[in-house]
């Protein structure tokens, strides 16, 4: 397996949230102390909650899970007293195809986590938290486990931490496997044991998240990046970005790349610098056919789309499809892009939870249908119906899952058509009678 | 309180209060916004997005089942992208349902077909093959057919917070997803098929109905469920004089969404094999059939006899024969026999609670007051084996109104996990407990007090002052068994009471006292078992009507058959006081009702105490017994009638040794229970799973 984090960081890259990465030992809490660690909670002892979420504010950090919302106007929606007491709940679930970021901050900084967890404790006046893992990081659970257990022998999480009378206790929740419970909603149902099932919104995890009580839920990633901001304040945070995207994002460049990797980039990152200068290029040297910006589930962009556009919120919302996670996923002319639908088709029927109608019966239908035109035993009509099929899942369905299977499918049949109906004329299945039907699941 | 906001829903201005969802504000309206997962009374799934609504200046469809009222909200429901919309979301539902309307149960009535009627495509796009499971069997009663479930979670609601029980969740994932027990791969519940009667598709279907016929083949008579006193209403459905199904098809009654497993299941009693269909009379020591005519001309010769010799004659009543026919037996034994001695099984003290309220601003609490109360004090019962329409309506009261609930029982019982406060008390003494609650209570509003059999005699009067001394509104209910067993005791089958608790003419031997007596020369049995071990004094002839050959029964000189109260029309009073009709659903050959068996014998005898006509009696009934001048619409139209307080000294000997509850559970029902092959299987067998044939 390649490695994930590059020996050296990449000239191009802002070094911050990453900073701490390439340190001998990072992992340990001594490497972490010893590197600064710990001082900007320290500072936010010192700073009122309002004082932490101004700079929260300031710094236009937007949740890095996917959905962008400022973290800052999250936090400030969370009351801070009150006869309830109020959650702290990291979203480590990162099961987002093409997203492997939030796995390198536990991997080599889990203590950044921990301080980021720290200060939103202070915000809310908090006392618990838990930082809910995919289960498919067995492996990271036991890291992040050890980095746990060292903050706690050192006195930085428990009773009066380091004599400051205040107390926070983190601890580590696996998931069990489902995409699904990366929806903080679902999340919560299965942190509390429960089937990972999205709940009716409103509430919000703000005012009744983990067990009823107010939570602040957010990303690994963007409680990571909290630690930088009170250091360095968030004015100086946001001037590394865009306007309304502040700071630095890791960004993971996968597929058809020379130099797939976790990248630490600033808002507004120029598309082709970071695929020329960054990834070095497209592997073999061949031409980029299509571009998701930042996991499965955004709308595919073609390569002459990609190109020009820069790696932000409003950048990518102008052509119509999201930032996302990070996950980058670069797709050379090689691709058959049927394939690609159905591939993500395919991982959305697997994740759908089943709890409403659309994603569940549309996601297995798609599939279904896809396989079908990737065999070449379909019609042209048929190509029309995975776009109708995904319109109708479109905004119907109970959470964002059902929008993030539809979405991309959407983009790929109008941008692609033509891939659908090539298969279809070398098909040599016949089109009439029952071999239309085959079998699939 | 707050303010209504106003709204406008398809061009139509209304007022709801906030928090109002859109859908029911809707139906309010006059609007129908049609839904498959959206249940009142139970909790919010937005899962089926058949609710979707246009709201102005929001950019998405809206499932209305959730969304909450608004000033100035505008609501559109039937726009061109609703109706889009929900015509999609059929077109989704039906790609994996099997499409097998034609030999599907659900067929006729289900909510499925009549979305699709309504609202679905014409034709179908969907060419794939269909994902299928093979159907399950989770209890003798209840089976599941995945590829039909829509998976609305409607069973896993009504079975976690209506009933208590959660033993429905949800397996697998995606369209995969399947409903499934709890408890392994079968149920272990109340067996009470409210899965079944909620699932809006054919995919929980009943065991004893499934495949038996169409339901447009049926007649479905809604009458009052013959076993415990809960009064639930429930519907059985006729075909060719067979009962086919009993359900909760028209939740009109006072039961709404509830009925257990002797409501919907145990009418198969009425067709037990041992079922008596022919008058027995005894021939040289033997039960023999006889006719009807020689039976009651043997009947008539044996009561002249003993009247003519001015012999001892005892009459037992029933706990579950009609409020007219009860009536009609003390009349005909009080006036027509000229005997006072006449009882029944008293199953809990009404007559002490009655007497210890008279003159008492407290007063007597319906079920609708167990729903509605701030508090509700359970004491000596385990309402979710023995009367499970209360307990369901403690559960909904915590659910919605989040009531205090307290128990005070000798062990634990379902009522516990809502309860504020469990107690337990040993010794059948619930008083040291009661006491300790007394503090708490008086800071309640309101509050109901159910109790079972450990409260009587004495205890029921020192209950009433307790209740007094909390200073808040109390209102009771005395839990007794049966259908008609609070009917018994208002019809005055007791030796000193006549109907409506007035004193009877001259006092008469309590039920002990004539099996006791060595001088009773006839003792007449309508629907009882009275006798046990006793031995009635040699030549006392004994008379039994009844359904089955009971122990008393076997005994007897004559037995007549007679008809259940699925097969006669008349009234009932339930436990709470509240008068129902019934409607004969069908008859049984060879059985004769109660009524028309005191007028043959009537006629026998020469006596004639009036027209044993169940419509003049109940007239009767209005006119002269205390309480029961109950409005006529209400009981016609199947309502449920309160009956009005006593309110004046009710005078009894109090003989709590006489007052004993048969203890049922969930799955028997005094005598009768041992003959629904039904209530049998799911006792026998909880859970048995399906054996391929």
């Amino acid at each position: 397996m390649e490695p994930l984090l590059h020996p050296e960081p990449h000239p191009a890259e802002t070094v911050l949230l990453s900073k701490r990465f390439r340190l001998p030992n990072s992992r340990s809490i001594d490497t972490f102390l010893a590197n600064g660690g710990f001082q900007s909670f320290r500072k936010a002892l010192a700073m009122t909650p309002d004082q932490i979420v101004d700079e929260l504010k300031a710094s236009n950090l937007r949740g890095r899970g996917g959905a962008g919302f400022p973290v800052g106007m999250k936090w400030g929606f969370v009351p801070r007293t009150g006869a309830k007491p109020r959650y702290i709940v990291v979203n480590a679930d990162e099961s987002e195809p093409g997203t492997c970021k939030d796995r390198v901050i536990m991997q080599y900084d889990p203590h950044r986590l921990i301080e980021g967890c720290l200060i939103a404790a202070r915000v809310i006046d908090s006392r618990r938290g838990w930082i809910y893992i995919r289960g498919e990081y067995r492996y990271l659970i036991d890291l992040m486990d050890q980095a746990l257990e060292e903050a706690y022998a050192k006195g930085w999480l428990g009773k009066n931490i380091q004599g400051t009378g205040f107390d926070f206790d983190l601890s580590t929740h696996s998931g069990a496997g489902a995409y699904e419970c990366g929806e903080e909603s679902a999340l919560l149902e299965s942190l509390e044991g429960k089937r990972g099932n999205p709940r009716i919104k409103p509430p919000f995890p703000a005012t009744s998240g983990a067990f009823q009580c107010p939570t602040i839920l957010n990303n690994v990633e963007s409680y990571a990046a909290v630690p930088d901001i009170i250091e360095m304040g968030g004015a100086a945070y946001a001037a590394l970005g865009v306007a309304k995207a502040g700071g630095t994002k890791l960004t993971c460049l996968t597929g058809h790349v020379n130099r797939p990797g976790v990248y630490e980039l600033t808002l507004g990152f120029p598309v082709r610098k970071m695929l020329e200068e960054v990834g070095g290029g497209i592997r073999n040297g061949r031409k980029m056919k299509a571009f998701i910006p930042g996991g499965s589930s955004c709308p595919v962009l073609t390569g002459e789309e990609a190109w020009e556009a820069t790696m932000d919120y409003d950048a990518m919302a102008k052509l119509k499809t999201m930032l996302g996670s990070g996950g980058v996923v670069i797709i050379d002319d090689t691709t058959d892009m049927v394939k690609l639908a159905l591939r993500i088709m395919r991982f959305y029927k697997h994740e759908s939870c089943g709890w409403c109608i659309p994603c569940r019966e549309g996601t297995l239908w798609l599939t279904k249908l896809l396989t079908r035109l990737d065999e070449g035993a379909a019609n042209a009509h048929d190509i029309d119906m995975v776009g109708e099929l995904a319109e109708n899942m479109l905004g119907r369905t109970f959470c964002a899952l059902g929008d993030a299977a539809a979405l991309p499918t959407i983009s790929i049949v109008k941008k692609f058509r033509h891939e659908f109906e090539a298969k279809i004329a070398s098909s040599s299945v016949s089109m009439t009678g029952a071999g239309l039907v085959r079998i699939h699941s | 309180m707050a303010d209504p906001v106003t709204l406008t829903i398809d061009g139509q201005s209304l007022q709801a209060m906030p928090g109002t969802l859109v859908i029911d504000a809707a139906k309010r309206a006059g609007i129908n916004i049609p839904s498959f997962c959206y249940y009142e009374g139970l909790s919010l799934q937005a899962a089926c997005r058949m609710c979707l609504v246009e709201v102005e200046k929001m950019p998405k469809l809206q499932a209305s089942c959730t969304l909450t009222v608004a000033e100035g909200m505008v609501v559109r429901t039937e726009s061109p992208q609703v109706a889009a919309a929900r015509k999609q979301m059929l077109e989704f539902l039906l790609t994996n349902h099997p499409l097998d309307c034609p030999v599907c149960d659900k067929g006729g009535e289900c909510e499925l077909q009549d979305m699709v009627f309504r609202y679905g495509a014409g034709e179908s796009r969907y060419t794939e093959i269909k994902h299928h499971v093979d159907e399950k069997q989770w209890s003798p009663v209840v089976f599941y057919d995945a590829p039909r479930c829509i998976l609305c979670y409607r069973c896993v609601r009504v079975c976690d917070e209506g009933l208590g029980v959660k033993a429905l969740g949800v397996t697998h994932r995606g369209a995969y997803s399947e409903i499934t027990p709890n408890f392994g791969d079968h149920l272990n519940c109340d067996e009470c098929g409210a899965c079944i009667d909620i699932c809006p598709v054919g995919a929980l279907t009943s065991g004893i109905y499934r495949y038996q016929t169409r339901p447009w083949e049926m007649d479905h008579v809604g009458t009052v469920c013959g076993h415990c006193a809960d009064g639930c209403k429930t519907t059985l459905s006729v075909r060719d004089n067979e009962i086919v199904r009993g359900n909760n098809r028209d939740q009109s009654g006072i039961n709404g969404d509830f009925l257990c497993v002797k409501g919907r299941y145990a009418f198969d009693f009425i067709s037990h094999p041992e079922r008596l269909q022919s008058p027995l009379i005894r021939k040289n020591g033997a039960l023999v059939e006889a006719s009807w005519s020689e039976a009651i001309k043997r009947v008539g010769q044996r009561l002249n006899e003993i009247r003519t010799a001015g012999g001892k004659i005892g009459v037992v009543g029933s706990n579950q024969t009609t409020n007219e026919e009860n009536y009609y037996l003390q009349k005909f034994a009080r006036e027509g026999l000229g005997t006072p001695h006449i009882d029944h099984q008293r199953t809990g003290d009404v007559a002490s609670l009655l007497d210890a309220l008279s003159g008492s601003a407290a007063g007597l609490a319906t079920a609708e007051d167990v729903y509605e109360s701030d508090a509700v004090l359970i004491i000596g019962a385990d309402l979710s084996q023995q009367h499970p329409f209360l307990a369901w309506q403690v559960r909904a009261n915590w659910r919605h109104h989040q009531a205090a609930v307290y128990t005070v029982t000798p062990g634990p019982v379902r009522e516990d996990k809502v309860a504020i406060s469990k107690l337990r008390y040993s010794d059948g003494d619930p008083w040291p407990r009661l006491h300790e609650l007394a503090a708490d209570l008086k800071t309640r509003k309101r509050l109901v007090v159910i109790f079972g059999d450990v409260i009587k005699g004495a205890a029921v009067g020192q209950l009433v002052e307790f209740g007094a001394s909390l200073g808040i509104p109390v209102q009771y209910i005395c839990l007794v068994d049966y259908a008609n067993s609070r009917g018994a005791i208002d019809m005055g089958l007791h030796p000193e009471l006549s109907p409506g608790y007035e004193p009877a003419p001259e006092k008469g031997m309590s039920m002990d006292q004539m099996l006791a007596a060595p001088d009773l020369a006839a003792l007449w049995v309508v629907g009882a078992d009275p006798l046990g071990g006793a031995a009635l004094p040699p030549g006392t002839f004994l008379l039994v009507q009844d359904l089955f050959l009971t122990d008393t029964a076997r005994r007897a000189e004559v037995v007549l058959p007679s008809a259940s109260l699925y097969e006669k029309p008349g009234t009932v009073t339930n436990g709470t006081g509240q008068v129902q009709r019934l409607k004969k659903a069908l008859g049984v050959m060879g059985a004769k009702t109660d009524l028309e068996i005191f007028a043959l014998i009537g006629r026998a005898t020469g006596i004639n105490v009036g027209p044993a006509q169940h419509e003049r009696i109940f007239e009767e009934i209005r006119a002269r017994v205390r309480g029961y001048n109950v409005p006529l619409p209400v009981i016609a139209t199947g309502g449920a009638a309160a009956t009005a307080a006593v309110n004046g000294r009710v005078n009894v000997e109090a003989r709590p040794d006489l007052i004993r509850s048969f203890g049922d559970t969930l799955f028997t029902s005094g005598s009768l229970g041992r003959y629904s092959k039904t209530l049998a299987s799911v006792l026998e067998s909880p859970g048995q799973l399906y054996q391929s044939k």
